[in-house]
C-alpha cells in the first residue's frame, strides 16, 4: 500500500476542479441553444400577415405523441385568414405530450409550422400547457397586417406559394424570417452577463425548418 | 363455380361443363364460368385482382381506362395484344394470363399506369381521396417504382364547381367515364359529358364547356363522387374536412325517405363528416340520392336541443333537469287527460265544459321502436286513440286503405319485384321527388323492358327518364282516369307480377284510395304504398293511426284489443277509434282536447297550418319531443330533447315492409365524442323518454331501450282481422266543385320536390343549391291565353295568400296550374306551402300577373 494510495482515488475529482465548470447559472443566465434546437413551435405568416397554415392536419397526423389538434375552417372573401380555401381555425399543441421530435415540421406542406429555440415550456397548470393558436402564431412584423384581411400579395394562393420567396425579397414586403436571420448571433460563446429575454425572443423567430 | 384440380393435363377427369357455362384456364387454373361473364368477374371469383378504374359491376362495360389488360390465348394462339378483361367475355378453352403469371400483362399494366400518371398532379397529401384512392393503391401495386417523366404537367383551373355540391378537379381525372356512365345509365341525368380531345380531354357540363347553360342538375350527383376512382370529383361539404383514415365508418339506414337505403356514415370527433351509399343489392344497390347523402348537419345545428326545457314564469323556455321536466310534463298531462285542468270560461265569464284528453301527433320520422313506444304511451298513459303520425294530407279513406293493404302485411312488393314486373303504375306518386330510390329501380326496370306508367299531369323528369309513359289527367280527376285506363295500361296491369305504387298524396283526391283498391282487385296487380317519410310505414304497423293498434290490429276488433290488453298487462284499451290529425287539431282549437303531445312535426307540413297554430295556442298543455327548436317548441310547456338517428339504434320499416335495422353511429356517452368547439350531447331515444315520462304517470311501457321495445313489438306479432272492410270512398264521388271566379277555372296540381327546405335539410347550403328551382307550370295554350311567356313571374293566389314564381311551359292538360307544394323562403328559414295558402291538389286556383295583352308566345 503506497503513500498516495489514499488520495489516488481523488484524481478525477482534483483534475475536474481545474476544468471549466459545466454548471449552468440558469435562470439567471439563459443558455443559447444550438440554432436548430427543437423548441416551442411557431405558426408562421406570409409577408402580408396572412397565416400560412391551411388546416390540413398533416402535422397532427405526423405527431407520434398525438400532441397536435387541428380543426380547419373555410376562408371566405369577407373573412380571410390564409390564402386559398382553408385555414387552421383551431390549432392546439399540447406541450405535456410533445416530445420535440420535429416530425410535424417535416410534414407541414406550407412551412407554416416551424420550431423556435424557446425551451421554457414549464408551468404549474396543465391547462396552460396546451398552447392554442394565439400563443403559437408568429408575431406581426412591420408591414404585416392582422388577419382577417384580403390577399395583398396576389390574386390566389399560387402567387403566395410560387412567388413567395421572390416577393419576400422585394423591399416593400419583408419576409419575417429573412429579416430576422442575420440578427441571430453566430456561434459565439454566450456572453457572461446572460442573454436578455428580448434576445431570446428575437432568436426564437429563427426557426428550424424555415430556410430557403 | 366449380374449381378443378390445377393441372390442365388432368382435364380428362374433370366433370362435364355445366349447362350454359364455358371452361377456361386463368393463371393455370381451370374454371367454369357462365356464358357471357366478363373475364374480370371470373378473375374476381378466383381471387385474382386485376387492376381497374372504369369497370363497375353496376355500369355497362366501357373499356375506357385500359388498366385491366391481360394476356389472352384463343384456340392455342395468343392474341397479338393484351386485352381489356373488363370488356371481354369468357369463351370455351380460352387461356388467360393476368399480371400474376404473365410478364407481358404486367408490363402492359405498368405502361398504362405510367400514361395515366403523366399528367396526374402530386396532390395526394391534399386530395380528399388520398388513403382510399384506387389510383394510389394501383400505382403501388401495378405501377413503376420510378417515374420517367420530368416534364411539366398539364394543369387546369381547380376546383371547378359543376354544381354547388360537386366540385371537379380535372387534373386528377383518369377519364374512366364512370361518372358520365352513371349519370346516363343509372340516373338518366345527362348533365356531364366528356369534352375535348387528346391531353385536353376532360369531364364537363354545358356550363363549363360554353360558359353558360346547365350545370350538373341531378338528385343523384353525389354517387359520382363516390364511384370516381380518383379524387377528381369531390363534395363541397366534405372537401378538406378529413381523411379516410381519420374516420370511423358505421353502417346505417337513410332517415330521409321511406326507401330504407343502406348508408355508411363516416364520422370523427363526435360529428358526421360524410354519408356514403351502403351496398345492399336488395334495396338501394350502391346508390343513394343527394338528400340522404348530403343532409346530415342538422344534428349539429345551433337549433339543436340537448337539455330539457320548461316554460318559466316569464313565459320563456328555460333549461332544467330531466327530473323536473318529466315531473312537470307528467303532472300536466295527467291533469289534461283527466280533465282536471283549469276549466275554460266563455266570453261572458261562464264556466264551460272542462277540456279533457290529450292528442298525440308523433310525426312521420320515427323508428319502429320509437313509434311503438308512442303507440303504447297514447293507449296506456293517455288512454286514448287520438294519435296520428300523418303530418300531411290525410283522410279517413286512407285509414281504410292502410288497414286493408298495408298494416301488418309484412314484406310485400319489393324493389326486386319492381325490376321483374311487366308493368308498373304509379298513382299520386312522383317517384323521383318523393321516393328517389324507387325511381332508380323503376328506371332500371324500364331499361330492361318494364312498362312504367305514371298517373300524373305532365311529363316530369321522372316520367321522361322511366320511359315516358304518362297517363295524363286533370288534377282531381284521378279516380275517373283509373276507371278508364287506356287498354295498354290496363292490360299491362293484368299481367302476373304487375304492380301499382300509390303515394300518400292519394289522400288529396277523395275516392282515389278506393279506386286504387278497386283497380288492383279488378286487374290482379299487386299494390304497394310508398309514403315519403322514413317512419310512416312503421307508424302504420305500430298503431300510430287512430283506427289501428300495433301489428295491424283494428281498434274496433274486440278480440284483438283484448289480446293486446292482456299482452300489455292492462284490463282494457280505449275502444273507440280516435281522431285523426286534422280532428285532433280541430278539437284542441275548439277547446275539447286539453293537451297535445307533439313529436317531430313541422307545422308547415300540416294540411292546415293555421289551424295547427290555433290548436297549439289553445291547448292547455303542449309537450314537445324534439331534436331542435321549431315552431312547435315555441308553444310547448315542456320540451324534451330526443336523440337523432345517429345517436341511437333502431329500425326503419321501409315502404316494402322490410325491417332495416341499424346500430348507434355515434354514442356520445361512449367517450369517443369529445368534440372540441362543438357539442356532443347525450340525448335519449324517444322510446326511453316516453318510458320515463310514463313512469312518472304511474304507467310502465317497458320501452327503456330500442332493443327492448323492438323485442316486445316482434313478440306481439301481427293481428290483422280475418276480414278487412272495404276501402270506403266518399259517399258521392263528387266532382271537385267548380268555382267560376272571374272565369279562370284553373285547377291546381302539385306535389313536393325533394329538396324544399325541410327540417332535416338545415345547415346545408351546398345541398340547397342543387334543388330544382321552383316553377309554375302551364300548358302552352293556357300560358298563351293568360298571357305568360316562359320565365314570366306568375302569382299563385289562394284564399290565404299568394306565391310568385317564374312560369315554365310543360305538357299539362289545359287550364291546369302546377306548382311545387312547398317552396323554401329566400331567407332560408321560412317556407311557403300551398296548403298554407289554402290551396290543394285538384282544387281551384287563381293565377295573377299575366299580361294577356302581350303576345305571350311561349318559346
Ligand atoms: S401547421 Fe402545417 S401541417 Fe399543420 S395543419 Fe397547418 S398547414 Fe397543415
Ligand atoms: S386522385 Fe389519388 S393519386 Fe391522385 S392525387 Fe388524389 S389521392 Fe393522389
Ligand atoms: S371525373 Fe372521376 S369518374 Fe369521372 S371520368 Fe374522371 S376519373 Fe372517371
Ligand atoms: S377497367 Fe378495363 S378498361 Fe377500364
Amino acid at each position: 500500500m503506497g503513500l498516495f494510495d489514499g488520495v489516488a482515488g481523488f484524481g478525477v475529482t482534483f483534475s475536474t476542479m481545474f476544468r471549466k465548470v459545466v454548471t449552468e447559472d440558469y435562470p439567471r443566465v439563459k443558455k443559447v441553444t444550438a440554432p436548430r434546437y427543437h423548441g416551442r413551435h411557431q405558426l408562421n405568416r406570409h409577408p402580408d400577415g396572412l397565416e400560412k397554415c391551411v388546416g390540413c392536419e398533416l402535422c397532427a397526423w405526423a405527431c407520434p405523441a398525438d400532441a397536435i389538434y387541428v380543426e380547419g375552417g373555410d376562408n371566405t372573401d369577407e373573412e380571410r385568414y390564409s390564402p386559398g380555401e382553408r385555414y387552421g381555425a383551431i390549432y392546439q399543441i399540447n406541450y405535456l405530450r410533445c416530445i420535440g421530435c420535429g416530425l410535424c415540421i417535416e410534414a407541414c406542406p406550407t412551412r407554416s409550422l416551424t420550431m423556435t429555440n424557446e425551451y421554457e415550456l414549464a408551468d404549474d397548470d396543465r391547462q396552460d400547457l396546451i398552447y392554442d393558436k394565439e400563443r403559437l402564431l408568429a408575431p406581426l412584423l412591420p408591414g404585416m397586417e392582422q388577419p382577417p384581411h384580403p390577399m395583398r400579395l396576389g390574386t390566389d394562393e399560387q402567387d403566395y406559394y410560387v412567388q413567395g420567396p421572390e416577393m419576400a425579397r422585394r423591399s416593400d414586403v419583408q419576409d419575417a424570417v429573412r429579416e430576422e436571420i442575420p440578427m441571430v448571433p453566430p456561434r459565439e460563446p454566450a456572453p457572461q452577463d446572460g442573454v436578455s429575454t428580448e434576445a431570446v425572443e428575437q432568436s426564437s423567430v429563427m426557426s428550424t425548418g424555415e430556410k430557403r | 363455380m366449380t374449381q378443378a384440380p390445377e393441372k390442365p393435363s388432368e382435364q380428362d377427369d374433370l366433370p362435364p361443363v355445366p349447362e350454359g357455362h364455358v371452361r377456361l384456364t386463368i393463371d393455370d387454373r381451370i374454371v367454369d364460368a357462365p356464358q357471357g361473364e366478363l373475364l374480370i368477374r371470373t378473375c374476381e371469383r378466383l381471387g385474382i385482382v386485376v387492376p381497374r378504374f372504369c369497370d363497375h359491376p353496376l355500369l355497362d362495360p366501357a373499356g375506357a381506362c385500359r388498366q385491366c389488360l391481360v394476356e389472352v390465348e384463343m384456340g392455342g394462339r395468343k392474341m397479338p395484344k393484351p386485352q381489356a378483361s373488363c370488356t371481354m367475355t369468357v369463351a370455351q378453352d380460352m387461356v388467360v394470363n393476368t399480371q400474376m403469371t404473365s410478364a407481358v400483362a404486367d408490363k402492359a399494366q405498368q405502361g398504362v399506369m405510367e400514361l395515366l400518371l403523366i399528367n396526374h398532379p402530386l396532390d395526394c397529401p391534399v386530395c380528399d381521396k388520398g388513403g382510399e384512392c384506387p389510383l394510389q393503391n394501383q400505382a403501388m401495386s401495378s405501377g413503376r417504382a420510378e417515374s420517367r417523366f420530368v416534364e411539366e404537367k398539364r394543369t387546369f383551373a381547380k376546383p371547378l364547381p359543376i354544381s354547388s355540391e360537386v366540385l371537379l378537379d380535372r387534373e386528377r381525372c383518369v377519364l374512366c367515364q364512370r361518372c358520365t356512365r352513371f349519370s346516363r345509365q343509372i340516373a338518366g341525368d345527362q348533365f356531364i359529358e366528356l369534352l375535348e380531345r387528346g391531353a385536353h380531354q376532360q369531364i364537363g357540363t354545358e356550363e363549363t364547356a360554353f360558359g353558360e347553360g346547365e350545370d350538373f342538375q341531378s338528385y343523384f350527383s353525389g354517387n359520382t363522387i363516390q364511384i370516381c376512382p380518383v379524387g377528381a370529383l369531390t363534395s363541397a361539404s366534405y372537401r378538406f374536412r378529413s381523411r379516410p383514415f381519420d374516420l370511423v365508418s358505421t353502417p346505417g339506414v337513410s332517415e330521409h325517405d321511406s326507401s330504407g337505403a343502406a348508408v355508411r356514415r363516416d364520422w370523427r370527433r363526435g360529428a358526421v363528416t360524410r354519408v356514403l351509399a351502403g351496398d345492399d343489392p336488395e334495396v338501394n344497390e350502391e346508390w343513394i340520392d343527394d338528400k340522404t347523402r348530403f343532409a346530415f348537419r342538422y344534428t349539429q345545428s345551433a337549433q339543436r336541443i340537448t337539455r330539457p326545457m320548461i316554460r318559466g314564469e316569464d313565459g320563456s323556455l328555460v333549461e332544467t333537469s330531466w327530473t323536473e321536466a318529466l315531473e312537470r310534463a307528467a303532472g300536466l298531462l295527467t291533469a289534461a287527460r283527466d280533465g282536471e285542468g283549469p276549466a275554460p270560461v266563455d266570453t261572458d265569464g261562464e264556466a264551460l265544459e272542462p277540456k279533457r284528453g290529450v292528442g298525440v301527433l308523433p310525426g312521420g320520422r320515427l323508428t319502429l321502436e320509437d313509434a311503438y313506444a308512442y303507440a303504447k304511451f297514447a293507449r296506456l298513459a293517455l288512454r286514448t286513440n287520438d294519435v296520428d303520425a300523418r303530418a300531411r294530407v290525410h283522410s279517413g279513406e286512407e285509414l281504410d286503405f292502410l288497414a286493408a293493404h298495408v298494416a301488418g302485411t309484412g314484406l310485400g312488393v319489393t324493389y326486386g319485384d319492381l325490376e321483374e314486373a311487366p308493368a308498373v303504375l304509379t298513382v299520386a306518386l312522383e317517384v323521383e321527388e318523393e321516393a328517389p330510390i324507387v325511381f332508380l329501380r323503376l328506371r332500371k326496370a324500364a331499361r330492361t323492358g318494364t312498362a312504367v306508367h305514371h298517373l300524373g299531369q305532365w311529363s316530369s323528369p321522372a316520367v321522361v327518364k322511366t320511359g315516358g309513359r304518362l297517363v295524363r289527367c286533370a288534377p282531381g280527376r284521378e279516380v275517373e282516369a283509373l276507371a278508364t285506363l287506356p287498354d295498354p295500361v290496363a292490360d299491362g296491369l293484368a299481367q302476373p307480377g304487375a304492380v301499382v305504387l300509390v303515394g300518400e298524396r292519394a289522400a288529396e283526391v277523395p275516392g282515389l284510395y278506393a279506386a286504387v283498391s278497386e283497380l288492383v282487385a279488378r286487374t290482379g296487380a299487386r299494390v304497394a304504398w310508398v309514403p315519403r317519410r322514413a317512419g310512416e310505414r312503421g307508424a302504420v304497423d305500430t298503431g300510430l293511426v287512430p283506427t289501428l293498434l300495433p301489428g295491424g290490429r283494428a281498434v274496433d276488433d274486440e278480440t284483438a284489443r283484448a289480446a293486446l290488453a292482456s299482452s300489455w298487462g292492462v284490463a282494457d284499451l280505449p275502444a273507440t277509434p280516435g281522431r285523426d290529425t286534422a280532428a285532433i287539431l280541430r278539437a284542441a282549437a275548439d277547446g275539447e282536447l286539453a293537451g297535445l303531445v307533439v313529436g317531430g312535426v313541422e307545422i308547415a307540413d300540416l294540411p292546415d297550418p293555421d289551424l295547427a297554430r290555433a290548436a297549439l295556442g289553445a291547448a292547455d298543455v303542449v309537450v314537445s319531443l324534439e331534436l331542435a327548436r321549431s315552431e312547435v317548441t315555441e308553444y310547448a310547456d315542456v320540451v324534451l330533447p330526443v336523440a337523432p338517428v345517429i345517436n341511437k339504434a333502431g329500425t326503419f320499416r321501409n315502404w316494402e315492409g322490410r325491417d332495416r335495422r341499424f346500430g348507434t353511429t355515434i354514442d356520445p356517452s361512449g367517450g369517443s365524442a369529445g368534440r372540441v368547439g362543438g357539442t356532443a350531447a347525450t340525448t335519449l331515444p324517444d322510446c326511453r323518454v316516453l318510458d320515463t315520462l310514463a313512469v312518472e304517470m304511474d304507467v310502465d311501457l317497458f320501452t327503456q331501450t330500442p332493443e327492448v321495445a323492438g323485442t316486445e313489438l316482434a313478440r306481439l306479432g301481427t293481428g290483422r282481422p280475418a276480414t278487412v272492410g272495404p276501402v270506403r270512398g266518399p259517399e258521392h264521388p263528387d266532382q271537385p266543385e267548380t268555382t267560376d271566379e272571374e272565369g279562370t277555372e284553373l285547377r291546381l296540381a302539385s306535389w313536393r320536390q325533394l329538396l324544399d327546405g325541410g327540417a332535416l335539410l338545415a345547415d346545408e347550403p351546398d345541398l340547397a343549391g342543387t334543388a330544382r328551382p321552383p316553377r309554375i307550370r302551364l300548358s302552352a295554350t293556357t300560358a298563351r291565353r293568360l298571357g305568360f311567356a316562359e320565365d314570366d313571374p306568375a302569382e299563385v293566389e289562394g284564399p290565404r295568400g299568394s306565391l310568385i314564381l317564374p312560369v315554365e311551359v310543360a305538357d299539362l292538360p289545359d287550364d291546369v296550374v302546377w306548382a311545387p307544394a312547398r317552396v323554401p323562403g329566400t331567407d332560408g328559414t321560412t317556407v311557403v306551402t300551398l296548403a298554407g295558402l289554402g290551396l290543394g291538389h285538384g282544387g281551384p286556383v287563381r293565377l295573377g300577373g299575366g299580361s294577356p295583352m302581350s303576345d305571350g308566345s311561349p318559346s
